[in-house]
C-alpha cells in the first residue's frame, strides 16, 4: 500500500511540475505560440520524462554496495543495463561512420540514411554470425566438457566464490558457461536458419507452383494449408513432436522438430509466395515466356523468383524470428534442441532458479538473463532491421 | 434473410467445418504413434493375451475410421477419456476413483481462461490508449520511445520478459509472487494477485502488435479529406483522433484484439510453465513429456477450438463494423 501511496504523490508532484513548466514558459517567452498553444498532456509528458531522467541518474550514482559489502542489486543490475545500451548506441554509431566511409558508392549511400537502430541491428548479426561460423575457434572449451568445478560464480573473483579459468561461471554440472553460451549461437541461431531455409525452400516452391499451374493443384495445396494453419502453431509443433519422440530421440530429435518447425512455417511462407506469385504471374513478361515455350521451372526461378525477392527476403526476416522464438520456447520446455548440443532456451531453464538469488549476489542471477538476452538481442536487431528496410521499400515519409 | 446474418452463419459453419477437420488431424496425427493405448498401459507386463483382452475392451480392434467417429462422438459428450497417468496408477496401486481427463482439464481450463481474461482487460485499453497517444504524438519522442520499446517486448522471447518482472517485481522488489500458488477455494483478491505476474508478462508479449496496429490504422485515415475537414473546422487533434478517426478504424482494431487474443491461447503454454501457474498449458507440456495421448488430444482440441473460435470472432466483428457490410445495396 505504501508503495502505491508513493507513487500517486510522484504523479502529483509531476503533474504539478507539468503546469509550473508551460506556465513558466509562456512568462518567460512571452506567450509564443509554441507554449501558447502546448496541450496540457505535451507538457506532462515533458516533466515526466525529466523526472524519469533525473530518477535514473539518481540512482545510477548511488553506491553499488552498502557500508557492510552486500551489493545493492537494484543500482547494479541499473548500472549494468546503462552501460550496455551507452555501449551499444556508441558501437551502433562507430560503426555507421565506418560504413559511411569504407566501401562501394552504393553502400555508403545506404549507411549514409541509416538510423542508428538499423545500424544496431546489422551490427548484432555480423557479431552473431562471425560467433556461430568460428565457435570453435573462440569458445575456450568444449560445449559438453565437464569440469569438477561445479557451480562456478561468474565474475572470476575467487573472494565471492569465482575462478579466473571460467569467466563467466559453470553450470550445474560443471561445464562453462561462456563457452555453452558461444555455441549456442552456432546450434540455436543455426538450427533456427536451416529451418527457416527448409520453410522457405518448401513454401515457397510450392506457393509459386500453385500460382503458375492453378487449378486443382492451387485448389488442393491452398484447402490443405488452410488447414494447417487453423492450428495455433506452438501447439502443433508440441503434438507432432509428441509422436516424434516415440520414434526418435537425442539429436533425431533435433532433426525431426527442425522438419516439423520447417513444415509448420512453410505454410506461412505459401500463403505468401502464392499471394505475390499470383501479381506476378499476370504480367505480360509471363505471357510472353509462356508463348516461348518456356518450362515450368524456367517460368518459377528465372521469371517469378526474381520479382518476388523483395518481399520474400523481409518474410525471410520476420520468420526467422518467429522460427527462433519458436524453438527456443520449445527448448525452454525441454522438448527442443536435446543435450548433448548447447542451446540458449535449454539454458535459461536450466540456470532459472539462480534468479531468486539476485538480492544479495546479482552477478548469479545475471547468468540466466544472459542467455535469455542472448535470444532476444538477436529477434530485437533482425526486427529492427526488417523495420527499416520495409520502411524504406514502402518509401514512407509520414 | 437479413445478409449478415447469412455472412455470419456461413462462416459459423466454415468455422465448424474446419474444427471437425482439424479433430480428424489431430486424431490422425496421433494414431501414427507405434504401439497404442493397451501396450503404453500394460507397459513391461505387455502379454499378446492381455494386450488383445484391453485392445477389445477399448475398442482398439476396430478399424481407423470407426474409432475416429466414437472418438469423436465420446469428445462432442464431454467424455475426453481417462489419462494414462491415471489408469497405471489405478493399475499398479488399485486406487477406486478414476480422474478422467475432464475432471483434470476442467479446474485448469478456468484458470487458463481466468488469466487470458485478467490480461485482456489490462493490455486491451493499455494497447488501444498507448495507440491513440503515439498516433496524436506520432514521430515524436515519445512516439519513437513506444516504437523502440514495442519492438523490443515483441521480439523478446515469452521467458526472458517473465524473468525480468519476476527479477524487478518478485525478487529485488517482494510486491509479487514469482510462484502462482493458486489452491482449491482460493479467495478472488489472492487469486487476482497470484495471476498479476503472469498476466503483466503476457500484456507485454501482446500490447506491442495491437498498440502497433491501432497507430497504423489511425495514421491511415487522418489523410482522409473528412479529417482534414475536421481540422479545419478547429477541433483540438486529441478530439479529431477520438471522435472522427477512431470510429472508423475500429475494423482492423477489433480484428487484431481478436487475433491477439487468440495468440493469447499459445502464449499461456511457456507463461505458465514459467510462473508454474495450475492452467491447461501447463497439463499439455506435462503430457507432451509422458507422452500420455489422451490428454495431449483433448488440450490440442480445446487449444485448436479457442483458436478457431477466436479467428471466427474476429472475421465476424470485422463484418459487423464495416457499414458497407452491414447495408449492403
Amino acid at each position: 500500500m505504501n508503495t502505491l501511496l508513493w507513487i500517486i504523490v510522484a504523479l502529483a508532484v509531476v503533474a504539478a511540475l507539468g503546469w509550473a513548466f508551460r506556465f513558466a514558459g509562456q512568462m518567460v517567452t512571452g506567450n509564443k505560440p509554441y507554449f501558447r498553444d502546448m496541450p496540457y498532456a505535451v507538457s506532462f509528458g515533458f516533466a515526466l520524462g525529466a523526472a524519469l531522467f533525473v530518477g535514473g541518474v539518481w540512482l545510477y550514482l548511488q553506491p553499488p554496495a552498502n557500508e557492510a559489502g552486500v551489493p545493492r542489486a537494484s543500482v547494479v543490475f541499473w548500472r549494468w543495463a546503462v552501460h550496455f545500451l551507452i555501449v551499444a548506441a556508441i558501437a551502433a554509431f562507430i560503426f555507421r561512420l565506418l560504413g559511411r566511409a569504407v566501401g562501394t558508392q552504393a553502400s555508403r549511400k545506404i549507411f549514409r540514411q541509416m538510423p542508428l537502430t538499423a545500424a544496431f541491428g546489422i551490427l548484432v548479426i555480423l557479431i552473431y554470425g562471425f560467433a556461430a561460423v568460428f565457435a570453435g575457434l573462440i569458445a575456450p572449451y568444449g560445449q559438453d566438457q565437464v569440469f569438477s568445478a561445479a557451480n562456478v560464480v561468474p565474475g572470476g573473483d575467487p573472494a565471492l566464490g569465482g575462478n579466473p579459468d571460467f569467466p563467466l561461471g559453470t553450470d550445474q554440472i560443471g561445464r562453462d558457461i561462456l563457452s555453452r553460451l558461444i555455441y549456442g549461437a552456432q546450434n540455436t541461431v543455426g538450427i533456427a536458419f536451416a529451418t527457416t531455409l527448409l520453410a522457405f525452400v518448401l513454401g515457397g516452391s510450392l506457393g509459386f507452383l500453385a500460382a503458375t499451374l492453378r487449378g486443382w493443384v492451387d485448389q488442393l495445396l491452398s484447402r490443405a494449408v488452410d488447414v494447417l494453419m487453423a492450428i495455433p502453431s506452438l501447439i502443433f509443433s508440441l503434438l507432432l513432436i509428441t509422436v516424434a519422440s516415440a520414434w526418435v530421440s537425442g539429436t533425431g530429435l533435433t532433426i525431426a522438430m527442425i522438419v516439423i518447425i520447417a513444415v509448420i512455417d512453410a505454410t506461412r511462407v505459401f500463403r505468401l509466395a502464392r499471394a505475390v506469385g499470383m501479381n506476378i504471374v499476370v504480367m505480360d513478361y509471363i505471357e510472353a515466356a509462356k508463348l516461348r515455350g518456356e518450362g515450368l521451372g524456367y517460368l518459377i526461378f528465372k521469371e517469378i523468383l526474381p520479382n518476388a525477392t523483395a518481399p520474400l527476403l523481409a518474410e525471410f526476416g520476420l520468420r526467422f524470428c518467429f522460427v527462433f522464438l519458436t524453438i527456443s520456447a520449445l527448448s525452454f520446455l525441454g522438448l527442443g534442441i536435446q543435450p548433448p548440443l548447447a542451446d540458449w532456451g535449454t539454458m535459461v531453464k536450466d540456470l532459472s532458479a539462480f534468479i531468486n538469488y539476485a538480492a544479495f549476489a546479482p552477478q548469479i542471477a545475471a547468468s540466466p538473463l544472459l542467455a535469455a538476452g542472448a535470444i532476444a538481442l538477436l529477434t530485437v536487431a533482425v526486427n529492427f532491421v526488417v523495420d527499416w528496410m520495409l520502411h524504406r521499400s514502402s518509401g514512407l515519409k509520414e | 434473410m437479413n445478409p449478415v446474418l447469412t455472412i455470419i452463419l456461413q462462416r459459423l459453419a466454415l468455422g465448424l467445418l474446419t474444427l471437425l477437420i482439424v479433430s480428424f488431424v489431430i486424431f490422425t496425427a496421433v494414431n501414427m504413434l507405434p504401439g497404442d493405448f493397451a501396450e503404453a498401459l500394460l507397459g513391461q507386463s505387455a502379454t499378446p493375451e492381455a494386450v488383445a483382452a484391453i485392445r477389445k475392451d477399448l475398442n482398439l480392434d476396430q478399424p481407423f475410421f470407426v474409432r475416429y467417429f466414437s472418438w469423436l462422438g465420446a469428445m462432442l459428450t464431454g467424455d475426453l477419456g481417462v489419462s494414462y497417468a491415471q489408469l497405471n496408477f489405478q493399475s499398479n496401486m488399485g486406487a477406486s476413483t478414476l480422474k478422467t481427463v475432464a475432471d483434470q482439464i476442467a479446474p485448469r481450463f478456468a484458470n487458463t481462461m481466468f488469466l487470458a481474461g485478467v490480461t485482456a482487460c489490462i493490455a486491451v485499453p493499455f494497447a488501444v490508449t498507448l495507440g491513440v497517444l503515439a498516433a496524436l504524438y506520432r514521430n515524436s519522442v515519445f512516439d519513437k520511445g513506444v516504437n523502440i520499446a514495442t519492438l523490443t517486448s515483441i521480439s523478446s522471447p515469452e521467458f526472458f520478459l517473465a524473468y525480468i518482472l519476476v527479477l524487478f517485481l518478485a525478487v529485488l522488489n517482494p510486491l509479487l509472487p514469482s510462484i502462482a500458488n493458486i489452491y482449491q477455494g482460493i479467495s478472488f483478491q489472492d487469486r487476482l494477485v497470484a495471476t498479476l505476474l503472469p498476466a503483466l508478462t503476457l500484456t507485454l508479449v501482446v500490447t506491442a502488435h495491437m498498440m502497433r496496429m491501432t497507430r497504423a490504422a489511425i495514421i491511415s485515415l487522418l489523410a482522409s479529406p473528412y479529417i482534414e475537414m475536421a481540422r479545419l473546422k478547429g477541433i483540438s487533434p486529441l478530439r479529431v483522433i477520438v471522435k472522427h478517426a477512431l470510429p472508423n478504424a475500429w475494423a482492423p482494431i477489433i480484428n487484431v484484439i481478436a487475433l491477439n487474443l487468440a495468440y493469447l491461447i499459445t502464449g499461456v503454454v511457456v507463461v505458465e510453465v514459467v510462473f508454474n501457474y495450475p492452467g491447461i498449458g501447463q497439463l499439455f507440456v506435462d503430457a507432451v513429456k509422458n507422452r500420455d495421448i489422451p490428454v495431449v488430444q483433448a488440450c490440442c482440441l480445446i487449444f485448436a477450438g479457442a483458436y478457431i473460435l477466436l479467428n471466427l470472432a474476429a472475421d465476424i466483428l470485422s463484418i459487423m463494423t464495416n457499414p458497407r457490410l452491414r447495408h449492403p445495396k
